[in-house]
């Protein structure tokens, strides 16, 4: 067992997920499936094999510093739970 | 105990682009809420953010500026957390490859320069803006802000007092200016400070507990607030109490720092190489092509200014400060061929009008070559010193060149002898007992003549001349 059911609960705090104690056993075994799956790759040869964030061997996609229309207010807010005016509207936050 | 404080800052600053960092919606300050905005800068699902190249550009500048070496190969990761001002719930940003690092800048201190290093430069998105309502527990989102590019500049916990921080602030600043690539703006936000600051018993090796001091929005609050810090931490430690690893707020009305007592738990943001943007590749053409494109730094045109107009350092910090005003000041020596009198003249009572009206030098209504054209009127002696400070009065409330101001007014000085010299024999025959008192040798009497002259004269006499002429004539 790589994770424990702390862990599990930790991240799920972190993601903000209501888990039940339930789901916390059934995702703790889970994940560590998976984890030993991953660990498979530990049994081959890195060694001089440079490490990468990315699958594909492309670097340096740039874009102009060049103005394009924007979506407009009315637009950027019609999927919005909830707005105000010209305003996204959030339960309030201080901190 | 003797304490040793010690700071280290981490500066934010907006690039001058005209589009976001990862879309093309524009940065432009004060639009209608939420009009600048987009899918991408949004965090809608399926969107591809693409890198803005001048982003890139610019926190190169600014790597080479403060004597960075740029990493060859870098990337952007995720920093993940929840707040309304962050649609995705995460911010680019870089974490394990930043654009740069191992740089530093030079402060002048007591007339020795000190090095403040530089830990690391990189570039990550701007959050959007928050309103809070007074009477409803909701707050406004306004996403004009997100997207908007950033460089965080990081420094070594190098600076050891308020004083020093808030110089290593400005020259830093003086630099992002001259560099164009940020327009400074500190109480819009367009640079921005967090400070780190501890403090441990002198001659200790070991860090003292810091506290991260936020909300310091201009120069004079930065100290304010790290001097308040440091007395508060050093009053802890002399009663035997704790100093708690905490982030503190500045209250500019108060004068203090207070706790923010957010969450207990200690933030993990997950970092995470972010998938969606591909590793950024500099190599050294490009960097050569980045040098060539900088501008003559702060420090170097002020040793510059030091050594070719021959005027103290202290005119030259003040005339390097802001680079328009170097520029202005350096057309004036061109047109006039004197540095040190432009340099009294820009210093006295050109900065004098424009500080009166809170102007900019590019608001300045004489030109260059106005003021170097007086100077030369000056030099030619066709208007005193004198006179010409009424002159450049005029010149500044009408934006008129200094010789349509003469010949209105009337101004031209009297340097014609012949002249001058029935002015004085007048005189000298009006004033029989000062002449007696004089020849007799109270020479403070001079004064009392060189009035006369310049009353009858309206104080257009020559005064070079009229000295002259008074000396051979009282004898």
């Amino acid at each position: 067992m790589k994770l424990t059911t702390q862990d599990v609960e930790y991240v799920a705090k972190l993601a903000r997920l209501d888990v039940t104690n339930q789901e916390k056993e059934k995702f703790t075994a889970q994940l560590n499936d998976i984890l030993l799956y991953i660990d498979k790759l530990n049994e081959l040869d890195t060694m001089g094999v440079a490490p990468m964030s990315h699958a594909i061997a492309v670097t340096n996609a740039f874009r102009e510093d060049k103005v394009a229309e924007s979506l407009g207010t009315q637009r950027a807010l019609a999927n919005a739970p909830d707005a105000r005016g010209e305003f996204f509207r959030v339960p309030k936050v201080i901190d | 105990m003797e304490f040793e404080t010690v700071i280290g800052l981490e500066v934010h600053a907006q690039m001058l682009t005209d589009t976001k960092i990862f879309c093309n919606c524009s940065t432009k300050f004060g639009g209608a809420p939420n009009s600048h905005a987009c899918p991408v800068c949004l965090g809608l699902p399926g969107v591809l953010p693409v890198l803005n190249k001048k982003v890139v550009e610019y926190g190169m500048k600014m790597a080479l500026a403060t004597n960075c070496t740029i990493n060859p190969s870098n990337s952007f990761a995720r920093k993940n957390y929840f707040y309304p001002d962050l649609p995705k719930g995460y911010q680019i940003s870089q974490f394990a490859y930043p654009l740069a690092e191992h740089g530093y800048i030079l402060l002048e201190i007591n007339g020795e320069q000190k090095k403040i290093g530089i830990t690391r430069i990189h570039m990550e998105e701007d959050a959007g803006k928050l309103m809070h309502d007074e009477n409803n527990p909701v707050s406004y989102v306004d996403l004009n802000r997100t997207g908007v590019p950033l460089i965080e500049i990081v420094s070594e916990p190098d600076m050891r007092s308020p004083e020093e921080a808030a110089d290593y602030l400005k020259r830093l600043h003086e630099i992002l200016v001259y560099l164009e690539i940020c327009d400074g703006n500190m109480e819009e936000g367009s640079f921005r400070c967090d400070a780190n600051v501890s403090i441990r018993p002198k001659g200790q090796e070991e860090f003292g507990i810091r506290a991260e001091l936020k909300n310091m929005n201009s120069f004079r609050n930065v100290q304010r607030a790290l001097e308040y810090e440091v007395k508060r931490q050093q009053y802890l430690v002399e009663n035997g109490q704790k100093i708690v690893q905490e982030t503190r707020l500045w209250d500019d009305a108060g004068g203090v720092t207070n706790s923010m007592r957010s969450k207990e738990e200690a933030h993990d943001y997950r970092y995470f190489p972010d998938p969606d943007l591909v590793p950024v590749m500099v190599d050294e053409i490009w960097i050569a092509r980045i040098r060539e494109e900088l501008p003559e730094l702060p420090l170097v045109k002020r040793e510059r200014f030091v050594k070719d107009y021959q005027i103290p350092t202290y005119d030259a910090g003040v005339l390097t400060a802001d680079k328009a005003l170097a520029l202005y000041y350096e057309d004036v020596v061109k047109l006039c061929g004197k540095p040190k009198q432009a340099s009294n003249w820009v210093m006295g009572d050109v900065l004098r009008f424009l500080n009166e009206e809170k102007r900019d030098i590019r608001q300045c209504p004489i030109s260059a070559k106005s003021l170097a054209d007086m100077i030369t009127l000056i030099e030619e002696g066709v208007i005193s010193g004198k006179m010409a400070k009424d002159v450049i009065d005029d010149m500044y409330k009408t934006g008129k060149p200094p010789q349509d101001i003469i010949k209105e007014k009337g101004l031209v000085q009297i340097t014609d002898e012949g002249e001058l010299i029935k002015t004085i024999s007048a005189i000298i025959e009006a004033s029989p007992n000062q002449l007696k008192d004089y020849r007799g040798g109270k020479e403070k009497l001079f004064g009392f003549f060189v009035g006369q002259v310049m009353k009858a004269t309206q104080g257009k006499a020559n005064p070079q001349l009229v000295n002259d002429l008074l000396k051979k004539m009282l004898t």
